[in-house]
Order: structure tokens, then sequence, then C-alpha cells
């Protein structure tokens, strides 16, 4: 949905460039290089301390880069002797907890981002505080207190907030990490469709592969401090750029192999394809998803461990050569702990190389 | 461990440099709160050797081994009887607890020195009882008797607290490990509330030190007493100085002895015990046990309320609530009032300061804003006097230099308050704020004011109270003229004409028993109150 074509410049909605941030001797973010086009969602996924957060706050303006440059619309925030105070950056911000104001209700929160004739009080505040709890489904909770609302209010409430006053950009620092597993999956999905409603641009910070790879147009994968990989969720699934990605994004099987030409590589385990493999000896990252199992050829492993997952199932293998492998198919068939398969690369697997 | 520590450091954000307004405004407070002892020191120190041969005459040791003496002898004797109101009351099947549980700690709002009065009055020397009960409660006697009484409640609200905190698994489990209830009492209970008791005994400690009403109405030369007649009848007002600054060491010695106690203290356990814990039944030590609360509630809280309401109701030309009573209770209410909320807006930017920006140099701004901690009232006044006499002609003996003595002798208790008010503000409420386009100051005033107002009103309340009472200060740097309720208490006895204190002293016990009472009630920030009181 962000591809776009070359021949026309998007505007971008945020850039950042060599972006650099150290507490200390400790450093944050090094050389961030990044541009959200208008009404892109980005995720931003990276283990706890990688310098995700510290990257939103820079963007929002509440730390001040060592180096480098903001910029939000074609506006220069900081950097190059700029500096432009988080209130007037025209960014909304959705707190991990949400920081929501307990003195006020969630109008009042809601409306405290308005300009000022806008704000009003009472019965008579309409308008765009209205609107925005309209877009979240909380029109009938408006006069509650935050302390009132169930953990995926308060998530809607703050989300409500950053929209209302209609930033260029609204950042989401881990917006589903405090509320349960169950809520979180739809919040998630009902999440996305505000923003899409809202035509918002939005960067999403996470450290949940699943939620980053579902919701993101494009996904950044962040560690120590750097981007590593920045693309649309499948490429990033299917073709991670190392293999700490590989391994970061899900379960991966790392065989090595040869190149041979046309895009081909050849591993013990037989022949992927792999475009733009180069030549030599290589690693390949494989899903568990892009190995099959047959039971009509020759034996070459045995299943040593099966986890069942309802939708599907993992099993562990010992390959009569390679050693062991994950394998995940579908809960179709099963295959029981001992018995003796034959493995082998799934009809449509492209496996990337990682070094 | 670097990784874990860059990690949390990154979690929390860099912490911005303050504002030069804020910074200079706390250097201001931080500077006006070690004004006095810093020029004590200079005072004492330009006296020369003939000053300070103060220090070895023999009346000055004797002096002090009373003052020690009564410090000792009130410290323990308000900790064995406040531990043991605490226990009774939280941990037993004691007849009417609940009563128990409030009527103990509203002797804090009988100043001292009206509990000395009261004392003097049954049965001081000349008084109602004191030839029926054959006994004169006066000197060290009266002024240990009403000094615990007025003390033993701090012990007992921080214990009692304490005793609430504590897990009642503790207990439960030590029983079920065979312990007798006095041996779970004893190698338990007792482990887990020493260090409330021991920060309730160095408050009933401090409070006995810095003390001049009670030891002036009973007559008992000690440290304070001293100082305050050297100041008033000597030529020479240098050897006040140095008394001063020998009372200024005492009281850092009880304060290391509390800093000891404080490091000492295991970490506080989440309050979760919700369950009470199954009461320790007294049997036949019933009747005694209520007898103890009977009596200590009656000496500390009954007789005192009692004698005033009796004085009044008698009524004699003169005694009643009669107009001379409103210019002093006028003068106390507004110099209170003021010095509350002056205290309260001295403390904020040190407060906001260290809440903010916790670095080494903020720190010390905060430390020496608490110095006032160590300064008794009586020395806070010399020093203050001896400062203005100097260089200050035109503030001296005017209510603008009371109030500066009030809210430097407070500023701690304002202090607390208002810290732990702005650091139960989330930093990420006034950052949305700015995300919602409102400039610094507009997004402090907006969300973080609103949400600390009510701690920094309980400061404020704490530093009234506190200055409702105040007597030496007031004495001492009063206007000519200038009245409040309790130096209309001091003249009224001065003269043993006790009964004509009457009016203006249960006026300072009506004010101040409902915010006692609230406090109580409520029961939440036991200890940080009654620690702000302690300096009372």
């Amino acid at each position: 949905m962000s591809a776009s074509d070359p021949a026309i410049p998007q505007a971008m909605a945020v850039e950042t460039r060599g972006l650099v941030k150290a507490f200390g001797a400790v450093p944050a973010v090094c050389e961030v290089d990044l541009a959200v086009p208008r009404g892109e969602l980005l995720t931003v996924l990276g283990p706890s301390g990688c310098g995700k957060t510290t990257l939103l706050r820079l963007i929002a303006g509440f730390e001040r880069p060592d180096r480098g440059e903001v910029l939000v619309g074609d506006l220069l925030v900081a950097g190059d002797g700029v500096w432009i105070a988080p209130e007037r950056r025209r960014i909304g911000m959705v707190f991990q907890d949400y920081a929501l104001f307990p003195h006020l209700s969630v109008e009042g929160n809601v409306a405290f981002g308005l300009p000022r004739g806008e704000r009003g009080r009472g019965r008579g505040r309409t308008g765009r505080a209205r609107t925005a709890l309209e877009l979240v489904g909380l029109q009938h909770k408006a006069a509650c207190l935050p302390h009132q609302l169930s953990g995926g209010e308060r998530q809607r409430a703050a989300l409500a907030r950053a929209l209302a006053p209609g930033p260029e950009l609204v950042l989401l620092d881990e917006p589903f990490s405090s509320l349960d597993a169950s809520l979180r999956a739809d919040l998630r999905r009902e999440v996305e469709l505000i923003l899409r409603d809202a035509e918002a641009t939005a960067v999403l910070v996470t450290h949940d592969q699943e939620e980053a790879l579902s919701l993101g147009d494009r996904v950044a994968v962040m560690r120590e401090g750097r981007i590593v990989q920045l693309g649309p969720p499948e490429e990033v699934y299917a073709r991670p750029a190392d293999r700490w990605t590989a391994g970061f994004l899900g379960e991966v099987n790392l065989l090595s192999g040869m190149c041979r030409r046309g895009g081909a590589v050849e591993t013990w385990l037989g022949v992927f394809d792999s475009p733009g493999a180069g030549a030599g000896r290589v690693h390949l990252a494989v899903r568990p998803e892009q190995l099959d199992l047959r039971t009509d050829r020759a034996v070459n492993a045995e299943v040593v461990e099966r986890e069942f997952r309802g939708h599907d199932v993992l099993y562990r293998l010992r390959h009569e050569v390679g050693g062991k492998l994950l394998v995940q198919l579908p809960s179709l068939e099963l295959y029981e702990v001992g018995a003796r398969v034959h493995v082998r690369p799934a009809a449509a697997a492209v496996a990337s190389v990682v070094d | 461990m670097t990784a874990l520590r860059s990690r949390r450091r990154e979690r929390r954000g860099s912490r911005p440099l303050p504002s030069f307004g804020l910074t200079v405004a706390a250097v201001l407070v931080a500077a006006a709160a070690a004004l006095p002892l810093v020029y004590l020191f200079v005072r004492a120190a330009s006296g020369g050797a003939a000053a300070w041969s103060v220090v070895l005459r023999p009346q000055t040791a004797e002096v002090l081994t009373r003052t020690v003496a009564l410090v000792v002898v009130v410290t323990a004797a308000a900790t064995v009887i406040g531990g043991a109101l605490a226990w009774l009351t939280e941990r037993t099947d004691l007849p009417l607890r609940r009563v128990w549980t409030v009527a103990a700690a509203l002797p804090l709002a009988v100043p001292s020195y009206v509990a000395a009065l009261a004392l003097l009055a049954t049965a001081g020397p000349g008084g109602a009882l004191s030839s029926s009960l054959s006994l004169e409660v006066t000197g060290f006697t009266g002024a240990a008797l009403a000094l615990t009484l007025s003390t033993y409640p701090y012990v007992y609200l921080l214990t009692a607290a304490a005793l609430r905190r504590a897990d009642p698994a503790l207990e439960e489990a030590a029983r079920g490990l065979g312990r007798s209830p006095s041996a779970v009492l004893r190698e338990v209970t007792l482990p887990l509330v020493r260090p409330a008791i021991g920060a309730g005994a160095l408050l009933a400690a401090l409070y006995s030190l810095s003390d001049f009403g009670v030891v002036s109405l009973m007559r008992l030369d000690v440290l304070t007493r001293v100082i305050f007649q050297q100041y008033r009848t000597l030529f020479d007002r240098t050897p006040a100085a140095v008394l001063g600054l020998l009372l200024v060491v005492l009281t850092v010695i009880v304060l290391i002895g509390e800093a000891r106690a404080r490091g000492r203290a295991a970490p506080r356990a989440a309050p979760t015990a919700s369950r009470p814990v199954g009461p320790v039944a007294l049997g036949r030590w019933r009747a005694a046990a209520v007898a103890f609360c009977a009596l200590v509630v009656g000496l500390a809280l009954v007789l005192p309320v009692g004698v005033l309401i009796y004085w009044i109701a008698r009524a004699e030309t003169g005694v009643g609530l009669d107009a001379g009573i409103v210019a002093p209770a006028l003068g106390s209410l507004g110099v209170s009032l003021v010095a509350g909320f002056a205290a309260v807006l001295a403390a904020l930017p040190v407060a906001l300061l260290v809440v903010r920006s916790p670095r080494p140099w903020t720190r010390a701004l905060e430390r020496l804003s608490y110095g006032a901690n160590a300064l008794p009232g009586v020395v806070v006044a010399l020093a203050l006097v001896f400062f203005a006499a100097r260089y200050l002609g035109a503030v001296y003996q005017t209510l603008a230099l009371l109030l500066f003595a009030y809210v430097v002798r407070f500023l701690p208790q304002a202090l607390s308050g208002a810290r732990t008010a702005l650091a139960g503000v989330n930093p990420r409420l006034e950052e949305a704020a700015r995300a919602l386009g409102r400039g610094p100051r507009s997004a402090f005033a907006a969300v973080t004011m609103p949400l600390a107002a009510p701690g920094l009103l309980a400061g404020a309340t704490i530093v009234f109270l506190s200055t409702m009472k105040e007597l030496p200060m007031t004495l001492l740097l009063r206007p000519i003229g200038f009245e409040t309720l309790a130096t209309e208490v001091w003249s009224a006895t001065s003269v043993s004409a006790y009964s004509r204190a009457a009016p203006a002293a249960l006026l300072l016990v009506a004010v101040s028993a409902p915010i006692v009472l609230r406090m109580v009630v409520r029961r939440d920030g036991a200890r940080a109150e009654a620690e702000a009181l302690g300096a009372g």
C-alpha cells in the first residue's frame, strides 16, 4: 500500500538523517536514517534496550540529538543548530503507560491539545474533541475519569488525544505492551483501522515480532541503536538481512551451501531458490515452513520432538547428515515422535542468503 | 551490569539541564536556609577566647548533663509508651480498639507547653491536687512527664503504621513453626518494626532537645532555656551563640543517629497486608491494658483539655473568651497562613530541581535546605537576631524577619511534602502535554500543579500548624506589641496566672485537633507527617 511510483517524489511526514544519541558513553541511537512518507504506518521492531524508544523521543523532541537532523514535514526541527520544542512539532504521542491526565475527564484529555477556542467547557464542547472520541468509539465515556476506564479504553483515549489536534505524525511507544494477550490482537486491528481512518502517518515502536509484522506497511528492525533492515513485512520476514534478524523475527534453520548459477543454492538438504545469491559458500536462512515432510521417499530424518500449536505443528528433526532441523506444517496430518521421514525444501520455498 | 545500567538510563531518558531561573531560585532558598547556622558559626568564632570560656564553665557541664539526661529519659519513656500503645491497638483484642487508636494520637494537637501548664495547675507547686496527692510535679520530673506525654504519639504513630504494613503471613508463619505469641512478638514482630520505633524515638529526642516552652514552665535549666536567658539578660550575647552551637552539635548527633537507623531499615514491603492479623488474646491482662491506655490518654489529652475547659467555665472576669483574644488569634492565623504558603513557595524550586534534575549539586542544595532540621527554634531566632542587628537594622523586630524565621525553620516540613508530591507526578504526563502543544510553563500549570496540589497543601498545613504552636522564635523576633496565641499563653504563665492562659490555649488545641484527627484517620503518610511535625 505504500508502494510508490518512483517517478513521483513522495511527501515525507518525518525524516531523520544520521541521527546519533548517546547517554554518557553508552550509544543509544547510531546513524539512523529514516524516511516515513505521508500516510504510512511504520513499525520499529527491536529487542528491549535497542534504542527504539530513544529514537521516538528524539523525533518527538523529548531528547536532543548529539548529531544528525530530524525533519517533520519539510521543516527542520532538530539539528544544524536548530531546535524546535516538542510543543511546536505537531507530533502526537501515545505513551507506553498512556500518560492520561488523571485529573481530567476523557473529553478533557482529548480536548487538551486543541486550540483554546475549541477546548471549551461543559456541554457546549463539541467539534474536534467529539469527533476524535467518535473515531475511537469512546463518546459514551466522555465524562469518565481515566481510572474508570478499562485498559483497552485507556489506550483508545490516549490515541484519540494524540489524533485530535490533527498532527503531522503520530508516535506510538509500545502501545499494546500493558494489555492482556487476549485483548492485544483485537486492539491491534482496531488501532490500525483508526489510524487508517484518520489517514494518519504513524511510527509504532514494539518488541513484539507478530505485532510489527502484522501492523506495519514497512518494518524497521533495530539492533544496538542501528536500523539493520527496513522494508515491507513480507520481505523482512522472508529475506532477513543477516543471521541475527532472521533469528529475531522467528524460528529459522541456518544451512550452509554453495551458490550455483541462476540464483540457486545447493545445500545438503537440496537446492533452494535464492535470487541474488552471489558465488561461493554462503549461509541460508530457511524458515521452518519452507521445509516439507514426506513418507513416500527415502528416509533421511527422524522426528525427535513435536510441538502441537493448534493451527500448525512444529517438528524437531534429526537429519542423518546435517543434524537438527525445525519444520513447521499445518496440523492436517500428524507425524509421531520417532517417525522416520523424508525432509526436503517445500515447493515454493525461496530462502535468503544471510552471509 | 553496565548494560543493565545503560538500559535503565535509556528508559529514563536524559535529564535536561534545569532552567536558569529555577536554579537561581533554588540557590537563593538554600542560601537562606543555611544563613542562620553559618552566621551562628561566624558570630561564635568572632567571640574570642572569652566567649568560648563559657563552654568550660562548670555550670555549662551541669546544664549539658541535665539536657542529655532529659532527652534520654523522655526518649526512653516515649518509646516504651508509644510502642506499647501501638502493639495494643494493632495486635491485641484490647476493648474499644478503634477509640484508642485515635485517642492515643490526638495529644499531638495539644502543644507541649499546654500539657505542662495543665500538669502544673493540677499537681505542680500549689496545684489543685498536689497537697492531696502529696507530690509536686515540677523541675526535671515535670518536664520529663510533660515532654513524654507530648512526644509518645510520634513513636505510636510510626510503630502502628509499621505494624499495619508488616505482612501478617510472617507472624502466622512463626506461629505455624511452633512459636508462642510472646516469642513471635520478640523474634518476628519487634525486629520488623524496629526501624519505625527507632525513627519515632529519634523524633522524640529531637523534640525534647529543642523544646523551650515546657522547660521554661517547669523552670528546668537545660540548654534552650539557658541560651534564652543568656541572651535576654547579658550584655554580651556571644556566649549565647556559643551555647547555641553546642545545642546544634547535640542535635546533629541525634540526626546522625536517625540517619543510621534509616540506613539499616529493611526495604519496605508493599502494603499488601489487607488481612488483619488474628489478635493476641490479652486474657487476664485486659483490665490492666485498658487502665494503661486510659492513664496515658487521660494525662496527655483529657487532663489538659479538661483543665482548660474548667478554667473557662469558671469564667472569672477577664478569663472568658472575650475580645482580648481576638488580636492574638488573628495574629497567629495571619502569620501561620503566610508562613505555610511562603514555606511551600520556597520549597517548590528546590523540590522541582531535585526531582527533575537529580544531580550531585541539586541534592546538595536540597540537603542545605533541610539544614534547619538541625536548628532548634531558639538557635534560629538567635542567629537571625544577631544577623539583623548587625546588617539589617531595618528588618529587626519586623514581621518580615519573623516570617523569614518561620520559613527557614519549617522549610524541611514543606520540602518533604513538596518533594513527595512532585515525585508522584509521572513525568510522562508533562511530556504528553508538551506533545499536545503546550509550552513548558503551560504544561506545568495545567498538569503538574493540579496533581501536586494536594501534597503541597498538606505541606502548607503542617507548616501552618507548627507556626501556630511556635514559641521561642516568636518571643525573640516578634515586633513589639505583636501577639500570637502562643505568646498569649506564655505571658499568662510567666506571671503564674495559669487560668488566664486558658482561652488562647484552648483555641490552639481547637485549631490543631481537626488537622491531627484527619491525619490519624487517613492513616496514609503517617510517617512523613509525624516526621514533619517532629520539628514543632
